[in-house]
């Protein structure tokens, strides 16, 4: 009777523990859900309904349905005899941010594998020391950043004082407001978001898979190609959408390294918030850029989990 | 040929870092290893065991000295143009490839025609019993099957000298008793020559053919088995190879071939002398405890402690003057211990069965 009595109060006092832990797991993520709602998920909500309204004359909308937003992204309404035609002015601006993002994602993983590679073989002692040196960009605000690139590459700048004190042009290279400024820009920015994760999954690293890689006749070509990069692999993945994703939506680094000139999705966005007063359309071109990310992205994760699934069998 | 030699190492010193803070792994060591031969480098961590190991192998250079393989000096060769295969501690399989692939890797790396890869590939599974578990990845496997894969991807290779590292660590007990005999197999099956590194004297006892017993850096004693157990050189060996007595006696005189040595509590033993063993000099002398006789009714010592290690029973006996003895004696076909604690019992040693050490 005593055997009963105890499995029953461990039954009882199983559930109510089963219970607390619940409790306690809603109650950690709570703050965290509101927060993602309040601020992300309803201005999403605001953005799509404003994108099928119609533009307010002062900025704003008015409350009529419409698909004018959208459709302007790609053709031109005649406003003689109400016929389409197609543009292709936007679509460029995607198009080129589209490739200055993606060069820049390239730049820093070329640049930032090397540096992740060297922080990681370090003794474990000094790597947090250069980690804290990788963080240090982020003590000074983006816009003075920015601007510094701006001196520093302009025509009067430091970088052609010095090709022309040491007599290697006589007139100065136009650096600046160039897409070339743009990449320069984003990446200084965005640099530390890649050498952080590939720097994270390389820590990880089991060296004695490189010597094993040696001992099994791969050269270091090889030991790189073979192990170190497929084993970096969640690294490089999360440095590349860490980077990407901000740089093609990028404002501040095109607009001030761009002078205007050089638009990317992100100007092209603010500017119908604020000069053009398009609201709709602002808000279209928003939609149909992160549908353009997310659509991009589930291609990629369906087709590396069934290359994945292909090598498993 | 049975004597080739297929590594030596000659005058090898191995330092890590510099000045104050440099370590020594490695002291003028010398060794001869032959073609088709399981050697075995035995000793505690820290020893230079696998420093001298990855010597070899050409992860690290040696300090001074030379390394040769089948007699070439290889100095100048990188681990990946050396004729050796590495088995590593915790089998080091990439992670990222299946079985088929990694047993596969070193074939392509050296650019090995798809077909003969293949063949290979399959021809190695079976000789380490793994066949039909090429598709699994290495996290799928247990630590036995692991065992066995880095096992294949290394003998894939068809090296000269396959190097062990404390490959068999990483298995629980009985796993690891399986192992030895199928790695000895193994070893005489393909004719390879072994390079095998451990720190377990039963494991270095059972599979070698012969044992390099290491200490700070420097081969304390080389030679087969038998010798290693029997005829320890010095303290180091005896005390680091199974359990020994350890008895401070002086040299009494000649009796035959043998010396009479006299220990402070009256005990005599006969023994082998080693060189410039003087008559009137003290020597260290070891016992291993199933070498030694106790006799009932005796009065040489009492026993202190008995221990049931179930085909024997070991005991630890106090003799008059306050040394301890310990011994180690099958037990009757009841199973029952012959003495208690409290016994008198007399002590006898055969002659022969002590063994004078070097220092």
């Amino acid at each position: 009777m005593t055997v009963a009595l105890t499995a029953s109060r461990l039954a009882t006092v199983q559930a109510d523990l089963e219970r607390r832990r619940i409790r306690t797991r809603w109650g950690l993520v709570l703050p965290a859900m509101i927060v993602i709602g309040v601020f992300g998920i309803v201005p999403l909500l605001i953005i799509l309904v404003y994108s099928f309204l119609v533009a307010g004359g002062y900025g704003g909308v008015e409350w009529k349905f419409t698909t004018d937003a959208y459709v302007s992204f790609l053709f031109e309404k005649d406003i003689f005899d109400g016929t389409f035609k197609f543009v292709s002015d936007y679509l460029e601006i995607f198009w080129r941010s589209i490739w200055l993002a993606l060069l820049t994602t390239v730049a820093c993983v070329v640049l930032g594998f090397p540096t992740a590679y060297f922080m990681a073989t370090r003794p474990a002692s000094q790597r947090n020391y250069w980690v804290f040196l990788i963080t240090l960009p982020f003590w000074t605000n983006l816009l003075i950043r920015t601007y510094a690139i701006m001196l520093i590459i302009r025509d009067e700048g430091l970088v052609n004082d010095g090709l022309r004190g040491l007599g290697l042009i006589d007139k100065p290279v136009h650096l600046l407001y160039t897409n070339f400024a743009i990449i320069v820009g984003l990446l200084y920015s965005f640099l530390p978001f890649m050498v952080l994760p590939l720097y994270s999954s390389l820590e990880k690293l089991d060296f004695r898979l490189v010597e094993a890689g040696f001992d099994l006749y791969a050269t270091r070509r090889s030991v790189l190609w073979r192990i170190i990069v497929p084993l970096a692999k969640p690294g490089i993945i999360a440095g590349c959408l860490l980077v990407f994703i901000p740089a093609l939506g990028a404002y501040i680094t095109p607009l001030i390294l761009g002078g205007g000139g050089e638009l990317m999705i992100g100007n092209l966005i603010a500017l119908q918030f604020g000069t053009s007063r398009n609201w709709p359309f602002g808000s279209a071109l928003a939609l149909i850029l992160m549908a353009a990310v997310m659509s991009a992205l589930i291609i990629y994760v369906r087709t590396s989990t069934e290359r994945g699934r292909a090598a498993h069998g | 040929m049975p004597d080739a030699v297929a590594v030596e190492a000659r005058s090898v010193t191995k330092q890590f870092g510099s000045g104050q803070e440099s370590v020594r792994a490695l002291d003028d060591v010398s060794v001869t290893i032959r073609e088709n031969e399981f050697f075995t480098l035995l000793g505690p961590s820290g020893c230079g065991k696998t420093t001298l190991l990855r010597l070899i192998a050409g992860f690290e250079l040696p300090t001074a000295g030379e390394i040769l393989l089948g007699g070439e000096p290889v100095e100048h060769l990188p681990p990946y143009e050396r004729p050796v295969n590495t088995v590593f501690q915790n089998y080091a399989l990439f992670p990222h490839m299946t079985v088929l692939q990694n047993i596969a890797f070193g074939l392509e790396m050296r650019k090995v025609a798809k077909g003969e890869i293949d063949s290979t590939v399959q021809e190695m599974l079976g000789l380490v019993k793994m066949s039909g578990l090429g598709g699994r990845r290495p996290a799928q496997l247990s630590g036995g099957q692991q065992q066995r894969v880095a096992l294949a991807r290394a003998l894939a290779n068809h090296p000269k000298v396959l190097l062990l590292d404390e490959p068999l660590s990483a298995l629980d007990l009985k796993l690891r008793q399986g192992m030895r005999t199928e790695l000895k197999n193994l070893q005489k099956k393909t004719g390879i020559t072994f390079v095998f590194v451990t720190h377990d004297q039963e494991e270095a006892l059972t599979m070698s053919d012969r044992i390099a017993v290491m200490s700070q850096g420097k081969i304390q004693q080389l030679g087969v088995p038998l010798e290693i157990y029997e005829q320890p050189v010095n303290r180091f060996v005896a005390d680091f190879i199974g359990d020994t007595n350890f008895v401070s006696a002086t040299i009494d005189g000649q009796a035959g071939s043998f010396v009479r040595c006299r220990s402070a509590a009256g005990l005599e033993f006969l023994v082998t002398p080693v060189a410039g063993a003087a008559t009137g000099a003290t020597v260290t002398l070891a016992v291993r405890p199933e070498k030694i006789t106790p006799k009932a009714g005796g009065n040489a010592a009492k026993v202190e402690q008995t221990v049931y290690v179930g085909t024997d029973t070991t005991y630890d006996v106090r003799l008059p003057d306050n040394t301890r003895l310990n011994l180690r004696v099958p037990n009757a076909l009841s199973g029952q211990a012959h003495f208690a604690v409290g016994d008198s019992i007399g002590i006898e040693v055969p002659p022969g069965a002590a063994r004078m050490l070097q220092d």
